[in-house]
């Protein structure tokens, strides 16, 4: 098969960009559970903060991400490098996802459990640390799931702004004319999603509270 | 269980209002709670019991008034008088991803304690409310309501408070398993003498396991009485309650003195 064989002559490339992609999704996943998280807590535990929060991260989603790369390209420090932008770009996208579930996880959190937790004099963090969170983790972990598969895909549109990764051989193969090419960035790609959903999906089984 | 004049009582409600949800939900309380007495809040849904409960270990706070624990009123560090006080709820108050060796360890690890006294303690407590060493490993889940509703117990009495607040701990058991819940209740308290408030709506319950009931009905406190006294009483609520629940209500007091192994 064609695209197979362009794919092992240009093994070194596909192995490099699936790295320099790897590399982009999972520092702004990273970054993203680092603020998302916190932030899921916090709106979990004040009522008010919640609507702006969670409207702050919809209307994040809905900003096209081509757009969104251009107007962070201008920011100093940012705008210097193209990985430092995408990554930050891709943080934001995946803000949503891991917020929302982080709230929803803690409000899903049996009141009658929390209520014999307090007033047995668990204090406020280790009822966060050894009941919240433990009891809403695969909540939690299915949002960061989502977040990966779609900052995945939105990855490859990081190539358009010179960020590398898989969208590397995509935007090539476009302006190439040649299925090949693009089938090169788009099959490695897909595999990393996958690969992605279900290692977070066994994590995520095996951490559900029994 | 008269009140002795050279020591305060174990627990002090004096003048307590309580506001919730804008209205009031707790009118004047006045109760005092003797050291090792079973007292039973009886009343209907929302007639104040849970509220008055919850004041107690500070899940809630009164809008005036006072209460004192040992004879000590707003104890500042909420958190130590919470560890030193048994709380139990119906079954759901279990953390489900706790085996049962942790939901019981809960306090003593919270405390520190070292791991080896923490699981000896579990063991004891176990055997303490008639549950089989092998438990211990289990999961909630894994276990039938009683033996819960036991672990539930086992659990609040691990840290060995002296006073223990129960809300309607039996009340989503069969009659057969409550019956025999009740029964090993009163037997433990024969032996550890704890402070126990005890909510309920059930009064054959109330008159089987309380040394007083006080009875409560729109958050005002209507009756305090001995079992025996509780039956004859001519408060007109009283008496509606002892008509409501019909025949059979001197046998629950029997029984009662029957398992207290005292006249």
């Amino acid at each position: 098969m064609n695209v197979a064989r362009y794919i092992l002559q240009n093994h070194v490339q596909v192995l490099e960009l699936t790295w320099e992609h790897l590399w982009l999704v999972g520092l702004s996943t990273v970054f993203a559970m680092l603020v998302g998280i916190p932030l899921g807590i916090l709106i979990a535990h004040r009522a008010r903060f919640s609507k702006p929060v969670l409207a702050g991260a919809n209307i994040i989603q809905t900003i096209p991400s081509l757009a969104l790369f251009g107007f962070l390209l201008p920011v100093p420090w940012l705008g210097e490098r193209a990985d430092r932008l995408a990554i930050l770009a891709l943080t934001f996208y995946a803000l949503l996802p891991i917020i929302r579930n982080t709230y929803t996880g803690i409000k899903g959190v049996d009141p009658a459990v929390l209520e014999a937790g307090r007033g047995m004099g668990l204090n406020e963090s280790q009822l966060l640390l050894q009941v919240e969170l433990p009891l809403a983790v695969s909540v939690i972990l299915s949002g960061v799931r989502v977040a990966l598969v779609i900052s995945v895909g939105l990855a490859t549109i990081a190539a358009a702004i010179g960020a590398g990764g898989l969208g590397e051989f995509i935007f090539r193969g476009l302006a190439m004319v040649d299925n090949r090419v693009i089938l090169a960035g788009a099959i490695p790609a897909a595999i990393l999603a996958l690969t992605a959903d279900l290692i977070i999906g066994w994590l995520e089984k095996r951490l559900r509270p029994s | 269980m008269p009140i002795t004049a050279d020591e305060p009582p174990a627990i002090e409600f004096r003048n307590v209002f309580c506001r919730a949800g804008g209205r009031e939900v707790l009118t004047d309380l006045n109760l005092q709670i003797a050291r090792g007495e079973t007292l039973i809040l009886l009343g209907r849904s929302g007639s104040g019991k849970t509220t008055t409960l919850k004041l107690v270990n500070r899940l809630l706070e009164p809008l005036s008034g006072e209460i004192r624990v040992n004879g000590v009123s707003n104890q500042l560090d909420i958190i130590r008088l919470r560890r030193g006080i048994g709380y139990v709820i119906q079954e759901i108050g279990l953390f489900p991803h706790f085996t049962v060796q942790r939901n019981i360890g809960l306090v003593p690890r919270i405390e520190a304690w070292p791991e080896e006294r923490i699981r000896a303690r579990v063991q004891e407590m176990l055997q303490l409310v008639g549950l089989a060493p092998d438990v211990a490993s289990r999961y909630p889940h894994q276990l039938s309501g009683g033996q819960r509703q036991r672990v539930g117990v086992a659990r609040a009495l691990a840290a060995d408070p002296a006073i223990l607040l129960m809300d309607e701990p039996f009340g989503a058991l069969d009659p057969l398993t409550r019956d025999e819940l009740q029964r090993e209740f009163l037997a433990l308290q024969r032996t550890l003498h704890k402070t126990v408030v005890f909510v309920t709506h059930d009064l054959h319950e109330a008159l089987r396991l309380g040394t007083r009931i006080a009875l409560m009905e729109s958050g005002k406190l209507i009756t305090v009485a001995a079992p025996h006294d509780f039956l004859r009483s001519t408060d007109p609520l009283a008496s509606a309650y002892v008509r409501a629940f019909g025949d059979g209500l001197e046998s629950a007091l029997n029984r009662s003195t029957d398992d207290r192994g005292t006249s």
